[in-house]
């Protein structure tokens, strides 16, 4: 076993780095005070190869193993959590889920413009009423000679607004629950679908979360991915991979938070001596930087099984589990540290908490990573 | 075809912790991080956007110093130059800028480059010198400061930043060797395709004779640092009656 990065994977990070420092970090505090979605960014690290990361180079795409990305969506995410998600979802779940369940045409068409970030795509699964329950989900697709006729409401569509592509998933049949859905490539200009108002969140208010209304909206049916009733097991393989993708988002927060903790602790002086000369601030730091490696190494793994094409998805829910709920933890005790600094905008760790949280909720709650954890464990094989 | 040579040098980081090694010469360099120094990454973008503007241009970075330098070999080839040169040398061997600017004239000269771009100066050992002697050694057209350089035929055009805010504008023939002023250009971010592609360009490394030393540093050491500040007190003039008399009698100027 080797923990050693080699020289590919070291100049990935530090470019991924320094286009952070320089290109993300000046406008963060702004992009989450206005709810700014970071456009010219987004175009640059599509320029950079940022957003097909794991996309062969015939269609686009840089290439690059899973481990690679993980390393760059650390850094990423570190400085710009929101940016950090509109990556994930680009990479992880738009461009990994064409390249391996989409046809040729499919795949001809769609991925060159996505994996290099010349159009953004979005993942739609949610709807009002259907969450952890993607049974429930009421979005129809009728069919109607060479196309699909869909009508239903979808939301918490990360990259609503500003995405092109959306992989929607919604029903070809009803009443026979996840064996009825189905997914399907569908344009934003296609007529019939209306994107609603940006949802005004707690954290990660660069990205733009929507719903989505499709009111008659027609698809044609090579649109249509796979065979109709293939989608849940479809976006079911596909979250796996997402879920190492924000494990990584939590990571870059939990780390940020440590960093800045540690750069905070050593400037501030109180009793006539460095803050960092405390015990008890030792321990917060010590804590803090056990979970972050702790949480490194839970994401390699999974990253690597899943490189190797070996089953990953319990590794890829542990670590999706860990990574958010330290990245939670250490927000807190950042902000903890910083005292009174830490509770105002203008110091940005304040931000860290807004954007943790969000990372136990999404692409499966703490609790659905729980039971998937325990489904494999108690599976009885 | 045009052939630009990029030496880059690699450093220590301004952010990396310098502690000196117990030789009492070198820095301990177990604890160093390393990057490319500063001006010579405008250098090589500067000698990227060149080859961006010229037909058939190929663009070859070149290195002096241990195995480690590799690492920024790499990261020139990731940015988009066409191979590397890997001139291999114990890293504090040779130190001055005479005997660094001949192993350079040497392991150049059957190359034959059109150009040769140069930090103006490295950010630790900071002779500012390297690049004009290559050039006198391979008899070139020199030139330093450079804050904009301009291709034309068999002629390069340069703007060189002198004293006190002046700027010359310098026409030289081909082959030259030009310092590079940093700030000139934006310096890219390697593509991940860049990186990708980095790993199937050739890198030659030449083994370098080092026993020809024009100056040995005998001693690297902090200057000792000393507490006697003494503060002068009291209302303005009683304080600028006491700083005359300081004046007068201890530092005695």
């Amino acid at each position: 076993m080797d923990f050693i990065l080699d020289n590919q994977q070291e100049l990935v990070k530090k470019t991924a780095r320094e286009f952070a420092n320089d290109i993300l970090r000046p406008g963060v505090i702004e992009r989450d005070e206005k709810s700014l979605f970071p456009k010219n960014e987004i175009i640059q690290m599509g320029e950079l190869g940022f957003m097909g990361m794991m996309v062969p180079e015939k269609f686009g795409g840089s290439g690059l193993d899973t481990l690679s990305y993980c390393l760059a969506l650390e850094e990423i995410s570190k400085v710009d959590a929101s940016v950090g998600v509109i990556m994930s979802v680009n990479n992880s779940l738009v461009c990994n889920l064409l390249y391996k369940y989409g046809n040729e045409y499919q795949k001809n068409t769609f991925l060159p413009k996505l994996a290099s970030g010349k159009s953004l795509g979005s993942f739609s699964l949610s709807e009002p009423q259907s969450g952890s329950d993607a049974s429930n989900m009421k979005t129809f697709a009728r069919r109607e000679s060479s196309d699909f006729v869909i009508n239903g409401t979808k939301n918490w569509v990360t990259n609503g607004t500003s995405s092109d592509i959306v992989i929607l998933l919604c029903l070809t049949k009803k009443n026979v629950g996840y064996k009825g859905i189905s997914a399907f490539i569908v344009e934003k200009t296609f007529d019939g679908l209306t994107t609603g108002n940006k949802e005004n969140k707690l954290g990660i208010r660069g990205s733009d979360t929507c719903e989505i209304y499709f009111d008659n909206c027609k698809v044609p049916s090579k649109n249509l991915i796979e065979t109709e009733g293939e989608g849940f097991r479809i976006a079911l393989d596909i979250l796996n991979g997402g879920r190492i993708g924000i494990a990584t988002q939590a990571l870059g927060i939990a780390q940020e938070s440590l960093d800045r903790s540690i750069q905070y602790a050593k400037e501030r002086e109180q009793f006539g001596k460095s803050i960092s000369d405390f015990g008890i601030i030792q321990s917060k730091i010590a804590n803090m930087a056990i979970k972050n490696e702790a949480s490194r190494l839970l994401i390699h793994k999974a990253a690597i099984l899943k490189d190797k094409g070996l089953e990953f998805s319990k590794e890829a829910s542990m670590a999706k589990h860990f990574s958010s709920e330290a990245a939670m933890s250490n927000a807190l005790e950042c902000v903890q540290i910083f005292g009174g600094y830490g509770y105002v905008k203008e110091t940005g760790v304040e931000r860290l908490i807004r954007d943790a949280k969000i990372t136990q909720i999404y692409e499966g709650t703490s609790e659905i990573q729980e039971k998937v954890i325990a489904k494999s464990l108690l599976k009885g094989d | 075809m045009m052939k630009i040579a990029v030496l880059i040098k690699q450093v220590p980081g301004s952010e990396s912790p310098l502690s000196i090694a117990d030789s009492n010469v070198w820095l301990d360099e177990e604890k160093v991080a390393y990057i490319m120094n500063e001006s010579d990454n405008y250098a090589l973008e500067e000698a990227l956007l060149l080859k961006e503007g010229t037909q058939d241009c190929e663009v070859v970075v070149v290195s002096l110093g241990p195995e480690r330098v590799k690492k920024i070999i790499r990261e020139g080839l990731a940015k988009g130059a066409d191979r590397g040169m890997h001139l291999n040398i114990n890293s504090n061997d040779v130190t001055d800028p005479l005997s660094i600017a001949k192993i350079f004239a040497d392991a150049l000269k059957s190359e034959n480059f059109d150009l040769i771009l140069s930090g103006l100066q490295s950010d630790d050992l900071g002779h500012g010198q390297t690049g004009i002697i290559i050039g006198e050694l391979l008899k070139m057209s020199t030139g330093s400061l450079a804050v904009s350089t301009k291709l034309d035929g068999d002629q390069i055009a340069i703007k060189q930043e002198m004293e006190a805010g002046f700027f010359q504008n310098v026409r030289m023939s081909l082959p030259a060797s030009i310092t590079i002023q940093s700030g000139l250009n934006t310096p890219r971010y390697p593509s991940l395709k860049g990186i990708m592609g980095a790993k199937k360009k050739e890198i030659k490394t030449l083994d370098i004779d080092s026993s020809d030393q024009k100056l040995k540093i005998s001693k690297l050491y902090l200057p000792s640092s000393s507490n006697e500040i003494t503060m002068i007190d009291g209302s303005p003039d009683q304080i600028v009656e006491n700083l005359v008399k300081v004046f007068k009698s201890e530092i005695k100027i």
